[in-house]
C-alpha cells in the first residue's frame, strides 16, 4: 500500500556543507558521509546530524560502522521541512525565518536523508511516547533474566528501559519461546528469545567479514537467529558480535558468567598478536585478565578484533609464571635471589666484558622503550643484536602475517636486522667460534632461535622472559619480566602506527617492567642518566630517533600517531 | 439498477472462452499492443513524443490508480523512471494477491491471462523495459501453468521475445512464484523474494523501486488490474478512459465481493457509480432472509471497518463556489476513494467483506489478527510485537480468558503500531481492523472480556472449576 517516490540524487560535491536544526540548534554537517563499509559518499542521515550536536538518538539496530537496517525503530524522530513557494525558494514567515512544513509521519533517524533547511525534533511528546512504545514490544517477549544475563551493566534494553521504561508490565500474555544456549559456533552461544533482531550480527559478519553465515528464520514474532546449517560460525571475527550484539543474545563462551561486568577495571592497551596492533580495553578485576575488547581506532582496527588475539589473554595469568630472579651459583644449581642481587651479579659481569662480547636477542614483542635502552646498552658493549621473526596465516580484514606486535619498533630503534632475524646465523657463529661469550636473552627462547649446542657453548647467559622456556632453565642470571598489561608502553604497528599501552594489571612476584632494570644497566654501563619513567624514556627516545621525532609521551593520544616513515 | 461496466472482465466467464491466444486473437486481443508499437513519433502539443512517449502520456491522462491497494497514480509512478540512469529498468506485475477477501486478480490470469500479458508488454514497451517479471502467489499452481502456456504462445506470435512485430524491440517476461506469505505482496518484500532473499521490505527512503528497484535498479510494480487497464487505456485513448468512473479516481474496478450476501462474487464496476448498498443488495443479491447489516468491511481486511447505520459527512463545492455539507449514510457510500475516504476507510484492494447481525466481530476480529500475526514479516520491532501481541488476547478474548479491561488493552497495542512508525504499510494493514473494530464496537469485546471473568469468578465461588 505504499506509494512510489522518486529518490532524490544528491548530485552536489562530497565537500558541501548542509545547514539542518536539531531540537532548534543550527548545525552545519556534510550532505555526505563515506559509507561504512564501501567509503562511498552516501547521504548524511538525521542521527549523524543529531550526533554533530551530541544529542543521543536512542537506537538499536544503528551502528556507524555497518550498513543501515532500520528495523528497531528506536530511533524514530519528527521533523520539518521548508516550505517551498511557486518559485521553488523557501517561503518565509513575517519574521523572516523559513516557513516549515512538519511532516506528518515520522522518520528514522538512522536512515532518512537530511535535507537543507530540515527540522529534527528529538524530544517531543510523540517522539517520547514513541520510544516508549517500541521498548514496551521489544520487551513483552524479553526474557528478563538480567540476573542471570551476561549483558548486564552494558545492555541496550537495560540502558533505555531506565529512561522510555514503565515499571510494570501490562502483558499478561504467554511469552513466545525459542531457542536457549544454541551453540552458533566454536566461540559463541546465542539465546535466542533475548535477540531483538537487530540483525547488526547479520550485517557485521555478511558484509564486514564476508562470511555470509547468519540470518533469521520463521515469521513475525517468531522470527529466529540461527547460521546456515551445516555451517558453524566460526569466522576469525564472530566475537565482535557478541560486542555488536545490543542484548545479551550473543555472548562468548570464553567470558560468560566469569565476571559481573561492572567489575571490570578498564585499560586502554593494544592487541599484541600481530603487527596489526589493534586497540583494544582490557577487562580486569583484582589483578587478574577477564577479556579483550576491541577499542574504535579507524586508522587501524576500526571497532573490531580477530578473535585470536582477542582469546590471547590466559598467558598472562598463567601459573607457571615467572615471579623469582635466580642465580645459578655453580653449574646446575639454582638459587633465588633478592631482585637486587641478581642485578648486582648482572652489573658486575656487564662492567668487566670485553667489547665485542656479547649478543643480544631481544624481542618484537617489546616495548620501543625498553627497545631503545637494549640498543643504548647493546651499543655501548658493541654487541651484536636482532629480534627474531614470528610469522603465521595473515587475512583481508585486520590479521597480519607478521606476529610480532612491534618488528617496525624494532627495527627504528636498531635492534632487529633490515630483515629481523638476520643477524641470527652471524650471532651464533659468534658464539661458536667464541667471540661472544655472553648473551643477553630479552623476552625471546635463545634455545630455541640459536640451537641448544651454541647456547651451551656461552659463558654467560643472561634471561629475562614471563614464561619458562627451554633456555630459562639454563640461565645464568634469570629475571621475571612482565606481560604488556602489567606495564606502560609503546609499540610501532606494521604501517608505522605509534601506540600506547597501559597497565591493567600488577606483575607477578618480582617480576618488574623490564625498562627499569634496562635503564639502571645502561645508565651503569653509559653513565648518563637516563629518566626514571617509560614517559621520560619515551620522550628522550623520539629526541634521538628521527622517525619519532616531534611526538612527546604527553602529546601521544590513546589513538596513536603515525609516525612519517 | 445500476449495471456492471465489462471492461477488463469483458471476455471473462463468456460462454466458449478460454484462455489461449487463439481465443483472444478472435476476441480482438493485442490490437491494443499493435496499436502502441505502431504509433510513430508525433508532435503533441508543440512537443515531438516518441511512440512509448504517447503511451505513457495515454496513461498519464487516463488518471488510472493503482489497483493493487494504496491507489497511487499509475501514470506518475511511470514517470519516476530515470531513463538516463544507465541502468536497466524493470516490469514486476504484482500477481501476489493476498489481501484477504481479494479473488479478483487470480479471475483475470486463470480466465484471460493473455490480457495481463498485453497489457504488460505494453507497459514495458512505453517504459524501454526489457526484461518483467510476474510474481505470482504460490497457491496459484495452476494460474502459473497458465501464465506459461500463454508466455509460450505469445512468443510464438511474437508479441514476446526478440523484435516483437518487426518493431525492433526486444521483451522477455519471467515467471517467479511465491512460497505463501503475505508480505511477498508489498512491493519492496516483493523484490527482496525476487532477488531470492527473505522478504523483509526494505526501507523507504531510499529504496523506492522507482529509483532502487529490483537488482537496485529502476523498477515498476504494478498490480495485474492495473497492468489489464493499461491495455484498455491503451485501445481506448487515456482521454476517454478517464470519462468513465469519477475525476479522481477514473475507470473501473474488479470488487470482490464476499461475506454474508447472497451472492458473493466478482463485479466490474464504474468506480464511484455503484454504492456499497448496490453492491450488497443488487449484485450480491441482498443478506440472507430475516438478517439486518452489521458492518462492511470494503477495501480488504486491512481497511478500517464501517458500522450499519453510520453516516458521513461530506463537503461538496456548489456551481455556485459554495461549500455545501452534505451526510451521506453507509449504503449511500459511492464506491471510489475520495468517499471511501471521506468515510475513513479505503478502497484498497476492491474487497467488500459484508456482515451481518449474526457476525461475532470478536471472532471476526481474532480470525483477521491472527492471520496478520502469521503474515507480519518481523522484520521491524511494532508490526513484529505488536501483530501477535494483539492476535493473542484476541485468542483469550475467543477462548473465555477475556478480561474487563481487554478492550481497552487491545485499542492501546493497536495505537502503538501505525502512523508510518514501521518499515512497510502491513504496519497500518495490521492495526487498522483492530483500531476500528474497537473505536465502533467497543461494547461487544468489553463484554465478552467481562462476561470471561464473571464466569471464572463465579465458577471459583462454586467448587474451583473456573478455567472453562
Ligand atoms: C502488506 C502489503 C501487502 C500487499 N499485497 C499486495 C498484493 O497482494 N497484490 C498487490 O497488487 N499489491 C499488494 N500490495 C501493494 C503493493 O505494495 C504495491 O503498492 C502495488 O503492487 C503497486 O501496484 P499498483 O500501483 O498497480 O496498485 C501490498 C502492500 C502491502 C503493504
Ligand atoms: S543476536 Fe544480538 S546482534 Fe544479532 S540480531 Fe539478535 S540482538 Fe541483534
Ligand atoms: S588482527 Fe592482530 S592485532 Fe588485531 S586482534 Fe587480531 S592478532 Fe590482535
Ligand atoms: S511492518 Fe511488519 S511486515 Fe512490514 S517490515 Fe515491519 S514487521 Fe515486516
Ligand atoms: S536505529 Fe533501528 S531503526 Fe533506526
Amino acid at each position: 500500500m505504499s506509494a512510489s517516490n522518486p529518490e532524490k540524487t544528491n548530485s552536489s560535491p562530497p565537500a558541501s556543507l548542509v545547514t539542518v536544526k536539531v531540537n532548534g540548534r543550527p548545525v552545519e554537517v556534510p550532505r555526505t558521509m563515506p559509507h561504512p563499509v564501501t567509503g562511498k559518499p552516501v547521504p548524511t542521515t538525521m542521527i549523524q546530524a543529531c550526533e554533530a550536536v551530541q544529542v543521543a538518538v536512542p537506537h538499536y539496530c544503528y551502528h556507524h560502522k555497518l550498513p543501515v537496517a532500520g528495523n528497531c525503530r528506536m530511533c524514530l524522530v519528527e521533523y520539518g521541512t521548508p516550505v517551498l513557494g511557486p518559485d521553488r525558494k523557501p517561503l518565509k514567515n513575517p519574521d523572516g525565518s523559513p516557513v516549515i512544513s512538519k511532516a506528518p509521519n515520522p522518520a528514522i533517524a538512522c536512515a532518512t536523508p537530511i535535507m537543507p533547511g530540515m527540522e529534527i525534533y528529538t524530544n517531543t511528546p510523540a517522539v517520547e511516547s514513541m520510544r516508549k512504545a517500541v521498548l514496551e514490544f521489544l520487551l513483552i517477549n524479553h526474557p528478563l533474566d538480567c540476573p542471570i544475563c551476561d549483558q548486564a551493566g552494558e545492555c541496550k534494553l537495560q540502558e533505555y528501559a531506565v529512561e522510555y521504561g514503565q515499571t510494570a508490565s501490562r502483558f499478561v500474555e504467554e511469552k513466545v519461546h525459542k531457542p536457549k544456549q544454541v551453540d552458533l559456533g566454536p566461540r559463541i552461544l546465542l539465546d535466542d528469545e533475548r535477540c531483538i533482531l537487530c540483525t547488526r550480527c547479520i550485517r557485521f559478519t555478511r558484509e564486514v567479514v564476508g562470511d555470509d553465515c547468519l540470518g533469521i528464520v520463521n515469521r513475525g514474532s517468531h522470527n529466529t537467529l540461527t547460521h546456515y546449517p551445516g555451517q558453524p560460525f566460526d569466522n576469525n571475527y564472530t566475537l565482535n558480535t557478541v560486542d555488536l550484539c545490543p542484548v545479551g543474545a550473543l555472548t562468548s563462551k570464553d567470558f560468560r558468567f566469569q565476571s559481573r561486568v561492572w567489575f571490570l577495571k578498564r585499560t586502554k592497551s593494544v592487541c599484541t598478536s600481530c603487527a596489526t596492533g589493534c586497540n583494544i580495553v582490557i577487562g580486569s578485576r583484582e589483578n587478574r585478565v577477564y577479556r579483550y575488547e576491541p577499542r574504535e581506532n579507524e586508522a587501524v582496527n576500526s571497532c573490531w578484533m580477530c578473535d585470536q588475539g582477542r582469546l590471547n589473554y590466559r598467558w598472562i595469568g598463567r601459573e607457571d609464571r615467572l615471579q623469582n630472579a635466580v642465580i645459578q651459583q655453580t653449574r646446575g644449581q639454582f638459587v633465588q635471589v633478592p631482585w637486587s642481587q641478581a642485578m648486582d651479579q648482572l652489573l658486575q659481569h656487564l662492567r668487566k666484558i670485553p667489547s665485542g662480547s656479547l649478543a643480544i636477542l631481544a624481542s618484537a614483542r617489546q616495548s620501543n622503550e625498553e627497545l631503545f635502552l637494549t640498543a643504548r646498552l647493546g651499543r655501548r658493549l658493541g654487541a651484536i643484536m636482532d629480534s627474531p621473526p614470528r610469522t603465521g596465516a595473515d587475512d583481508r580484514l585486520l590479521m597480519h602475517a607478521d606476529k610480532n606486535p612491534n618488528t617496525l619498533g624494532a627495527r627504528l630503534l636498531g635492534i632487529a636486522a633490515a630483515q629481523p632475524g638476520g643477524n641470527l646465523q652471524a650471532m651464533a657463529e659468534g658464539i661458536c667460534r667464541g667471540d661472544i661469550r655472553t648473551l643477553l636473552a630479552l623476552g625471546e627462547d635463545a634455545v630455541k632461535h640459536l640451537g641448544q649446542s651454541v647456547v651451551e657453548r656461552l659463558d654467560q647467559l643472561i634471561v629475562c622472559d614471563i614464561l619458562p622456556n627451554q633456555s630459562t632453565p639454563q640461565a645464568h642470571i634469570l629475571l621475571p619480566g612482565c606481560a604488556h598489561a602489567e606495564k606502560w608502553g609503546t609499540f610501532v604497528n606494521h604501517q608505522g602506527r605509534l601506540q600506547k599501552f597501559g597497565r591493567a594489571v600488577e606483575a607477578p612476584g618480582q617480576a618488574q617492567p623490564e625498562w627499569q632494570f634496562l635503564r639502571q644497566a645502561a645508565q651503569d654501563i653509559g653513565g648518563e642518566s637516563i629518566p626514571a619513567s617509560v614517559g621520560g624514556i619515551f620522550d628522550e627516545m623520539a629526541r634521538e630517533t628521527p622517525a619519532f621525532n616531534g611526538i612527546t609521551w604527553a602529546g601521544l593520544g590513546d589513538l596513536g600517531a603515525t609516525l612519517p616513515i | 439498477m445500476p449495471a456492471e461496466y465489462r471492461l477488463i472482465l469483458k471476455n471473462i466467464d463468456q460462454a466458449g472462452y478460454q484462455p489461449d491466444i487463439r481465443c483472444y486473437l478472435g476476441h480482438g486481443g493485442y490490437a491494443g499492443l499493435k496499436k502502441a508499437i505502431a504509433l510513430g513519433a508525433t508532435v503533441v502539443e508543440g512537443k515531438e513524443l516518441s511512440g512509448p512517449e504517447q503511451v505513457r502520456r495515454e496513461v498519464k491522462l487516463s488518471g488510472l490508480r493503482g489497483r493493487g491497494g494504496a491507489g497511487f497514480p499509475c501514470g506518475t509512478k511511470w514517470s519516476f523512471i530515470d531513463h538516463s540512469s544507465g541502468r536497466p529498468a524493470y516490469l514486476i506485475c504484482n500477481a501476489d494477491e493476498s489481501e484477504p477477501g481479494t479473488f479478483k486478480d487470480r479471475q483475470i490470469i486463470y480466465k484471460d491471462p493473455h490480457q495481463l500479458l498485453e497489457g504488460m508488454i505494453i507497459a514495458c514497451y512505453a517504459n524501454h523495459i526489457h526484461q518483467a517479471y510476474i510474481y505470482i502467489r504460490g497457491e496459484f499452481v495452476e494460474g502459473a501453468r497458465i501464465l506459461v502456456r500463454a508466455l509460450a504462445e505469445a512468443r510464438q506470435h511474437n508479441f514476446l521475445g526478440r523484435n516483437i512485430l518487426q518493431s525492433g524491440y526486444d521483451l522477455e517476461i519471467f515467471i517467479h512464484r511465491g512460497a505463501g506469505a503475505y508480505i511477498c505482496g508489498e512491493e519492496t518484500g516483493l523484490i527482496e523474494s525476487l532477488e531470492g532473499k527473505r522478504p523483509y521490505p526494505r526501507i523507504k527512503p531510499p529504496y523506492y523501486p522507482a529509483a532502487y528497484g529490483l537488482y537496485l535498479c529502476p523498477t515498476i510494480v504494478n498490480n495485474v488490474e492495473t497492468l489489464c487497464a493499461v491495455k484498455h487505456i491503451l485501445e481506448m485513448g487515456g482521454g476517454e478512459y478517464a470519462k468513465l468512473g469519477t475525476p479522481g479516481d477514473p475507470g473501473t474496478r474488479v470488487i470482490s465481493l464476499s461475506g454474508q450476501v447472497q451472492k458473493p462474487g466478482y463485479f466490474e464496476i464504474q468506480i464511484g457509480q455503484v454504492t456499497l448498498g448496490q453492491l450488497i443488495n443488487d449484485f450480491g443479491g441482498g443478506l440472507r432472509p430475516g438478517r439486518k447489516l452489521k458492518a462492511i468491511i470494503p477495501g480488504g481486511s486491512s481497511s478500517k471497518i464501517l458500522k450499519a447505520g453510520e453516516r458521513y459527512k461530506f463537503k461538496a463545492k456548489q456551481p455556485d463556489g459554495k461549500e455545501l455539507e452534505k451526510e451521506v449514510a453507509l449504503l449511500d457510500l459511492k464506491y471510489d476513494s475520495a468517499s471511501l475516504a471521506g468515510a475513513g476507510s479505503m478502497c484498497g484492494s476492491g474487497a467488500v467483506i459484508v456482515l451481518d447481525d449474526t457476525a461475532d466481530l470478536v471472532l471476526a476480529l481474532a480470525n483477521i489478527s491472527e492471520f496478520y500475526a502469521h503474515e507480519s514479516c518481523g522484520q521491524c520491532t511494532p508490526c513484529r510485537e505488536g501483530s501477535l501481541w494483539m492476535a493473542k488476547v484476541l485468542h483469550r478474548l475467543t477462548h473465555g480468558q477475556g478480561r474487563a479491561q481487554d478492550a481497552d488493552y487491545l485499542l492501546q497495542i493497536a495505537n502503538q503500531i501505525p502512523g508510518g512508525r514501521t518499515v512497510c504499510a502491513f504496519g497500518e494493514a495490521c492495526s487498522w481492523p483492530v483500531q476500528s473494530f474497537l473505536n465502533k464496537f467497543k461494547d461487544e469485546f468489553a463484554a465478552r472480556g467481562r462476561a470471561d471473568e464473571q464466569r471464572r469468578t463465579s465458577g471459583a465461588q462454586g467448587g474451583g472449576q473456573g478455567r472453562p
